[in-house]
């Protein structure tokens, strides 16, 4: 009796099993066929546009930088860099406000998300978007919902790369 | 048997559909019954315009149908918002009893087939379904901030700002909900959430089917198919999946949320969400329905019973469809 019962149960486990790996092959069968179906974004025209747009948000840095060095000539290079990052934040901050850069995010995708411009939009329109769920629940606890895992991975990395320097400067 | 006839042949009498400013530039704008002049309302958060356009849609739709708010007896409406909200929001201006329904983008389906069910056994005289949907609260609940500048992938779908709702009764003249198929829920293991029509495709396939082995009819018995928003990919993936099984789709199978929009709108592929398909079936269809031009049509919307957390987490995307059979009724 107890040999048939483990026997059954053996049998029944057998079974599940089978239709699991069935299912989870005809699963894998499915996603690859959409997998070849999809339709690919182009990569040169993607590519162009935004490596255009990104170097023109740089060189836009880079013309805010020279211009403040021309007009205050006792600016130390440093805070004058500082400067540049304040205004280049604050305008894409303004065009994220007048509903300008995600245009231009849709358009230049990497080129105008990866100078810190992108960032600077990443906080803003969160900030905006949950503005409705007032000031401290909405905004501030919302704002960081996508530029967060940056500010974290860059804090964390910056500690690490700080441990590996004190390290080797002990040898 | 997921199929009901349903012998006493419910009628859609009074229709509504409201729509925002993009959607009413689409092909399908000169059909809708109202055409929002900017996508708020005058109203203070999208979640209140969504709830808001649920409201005129119902209001709109009983109106349509010649009756009162008091002459109706249920209401049957969902979205896609958690805990649906705008619906039940929306109920608090009715008197009257409401069940809410989640079949996210399956939802007209869903609502129709319940109510039809309802109708057809006399248990209430006049019944209201109504779903909507908005792009802004889609896109905060399930993407990015609207501001945010990032780029739409191929295979995304645009959710889009609408709304509508149908009276349903045994009296009075319109189109006759005869058979409803309550579909399965569907899970071929797609997980990627920017590929709704894919991972909702196997889902239309299967309830599809089942209505065709149920009712022994074909593809060709019907004057229209249309599936509700799978989109221009998943639709390919549909006639593939249906080819497979030996129903040939042809030129009479559409897809609303891939006609939703104009390729110079710029959608990728397609609208998408629970307002696609009841603003085209209370507009378009219904009045080429009652214009005779559409006899038999089979209606089928699918729903991606998805949420943020379980997508988060690695979960699938489960796929839900259900089938309404629709026929020009005589008088």
């Amino acid at each position: 009796m107890a040999d048939f019962f483990v026997y059954a149960v053996k049998k029944m486990a057998k079974i599940i099993w089978e239709k699991i790996m069935k299912n989870e092959k005809l699963n894998q069968a499915y996603n690859a066929y959409v997998e070849a179906r999809i339709p690919r974004t182009k990569p040169w025209p993607s590519l162009f546009n935004s490596f255009w747009v990104g170097g023109l948000i740089c060189l836009l840095g880079q013309g805010i930088n020279e211009l403040l060095l021309y007009l205050f000539p006792s600016m130390a290079e440093q805070s004058a860099w500082a400067w540049t990052l304040v205004a280049l934040i604050f305008l894409a901050s303004f065009l994220t406000a007048i509903g300008v850069y995600d245009k231009i995010g849709k358009f230049a995708g990497g080129g105008s998300i990866v100078p810190i411009t992108g960032f600077s939009n990443s906080i803003t329109s969160p900030a905006i978007e949950f503005k409705h769920e007032g000031v401290i629940y909405g905004t501030c606890v919302k704002m960081f919902t996508i530029a967060g895992p940056v500010i974290v991975t860059g804090i964390v990395a910056s500690v690490v790369v700080g441990l590996i320097y004190f390290v080797v400067g002990l040898i | 048997m997921q199929t009901i006839e349903l012998k006493n042949h419910p009628k859609i009498i009074g229709s509504y559909s409201i729509v925002g400013p993009k959607e009413g530039a689409g092909p399908f704008g000169k059909y809708f019954d109202y055409v929002m002049k900017d996508d708020r309302l005058g109203e203070k958060t999208y979640e209140q315009t969504e709830c808001k356009m649920l409201e005129l849609s119902v209001t709109g739709a009983i109106q349509n149908a010649g009756l009162m708010i008091g002459d109706i007896n249920l209401l049957l409406a969902g979205d896609l918002l958690n805990q649906i909200i705008s619906s039940s929001y929306a109920a608090r201006a009715f008197n009257m009893p409401y069940l809410g329904l989640f079949g996210a983008c399956s939802t007209m389906a869903e609502s129709l087939a319940v109510g039809a069910v309802l109708v057809n056994g006399k248990h209430f005289k006049n019944v209201v379904c109504a779903t909507g949907s908005h792009f802004s609260t889609a896109e905060r609940q399930f993407r990015f901030p609207l501001e945010l500048g990032c780029q739409r992938v191929p295979t995304s779908q645009w959710t889009v700002t609408a709304a509508g709702a149908s009276v349903l009764s045994l009296d009075g003249e319109g189109p006759e909900i005869t058979k409803v198929t309550f579909g399965k829920v569907i899970d071929f293991g797609i997980n990627d959430v920017n590929n709704m029509g894919a991972a909702m495709a196997p889902a239309a396939a299967d309830t599809m089917f089942t209505h065709f082995q149920e009712t022994k009819t074909k593809p060709e018995d019907f004057d229209l198919i249309v599936t509700g928003d799978l989109g221009k990919l998943g639709a390919e993936i549909l006639v593939d999946l249906m080819e497979e099984k030996g129903y040939k789709l042809g030129k009479n199978y559409s897809d609303i949320g891939h006609s939703f929009f104009t390729r110079q709108q710029d959608t990728m592929c397609g609208g998408s969400g629970c307002g696609a398909n009841a603003s085209v079936l209370n507009s378009y269809i219904i009045k080429k329905m009652r214009q005779g031009l559409i006899k038999k049509l089979l209606f089928l919307p699918t729903g991606a019973l998805m949420s943020t957390t379980a997508s988060q987490q690695g979960e699938t995307i489960p796929g839900v469809c259900h089938a309404l059979v629709l026929e020009a009724g005589g008088k």
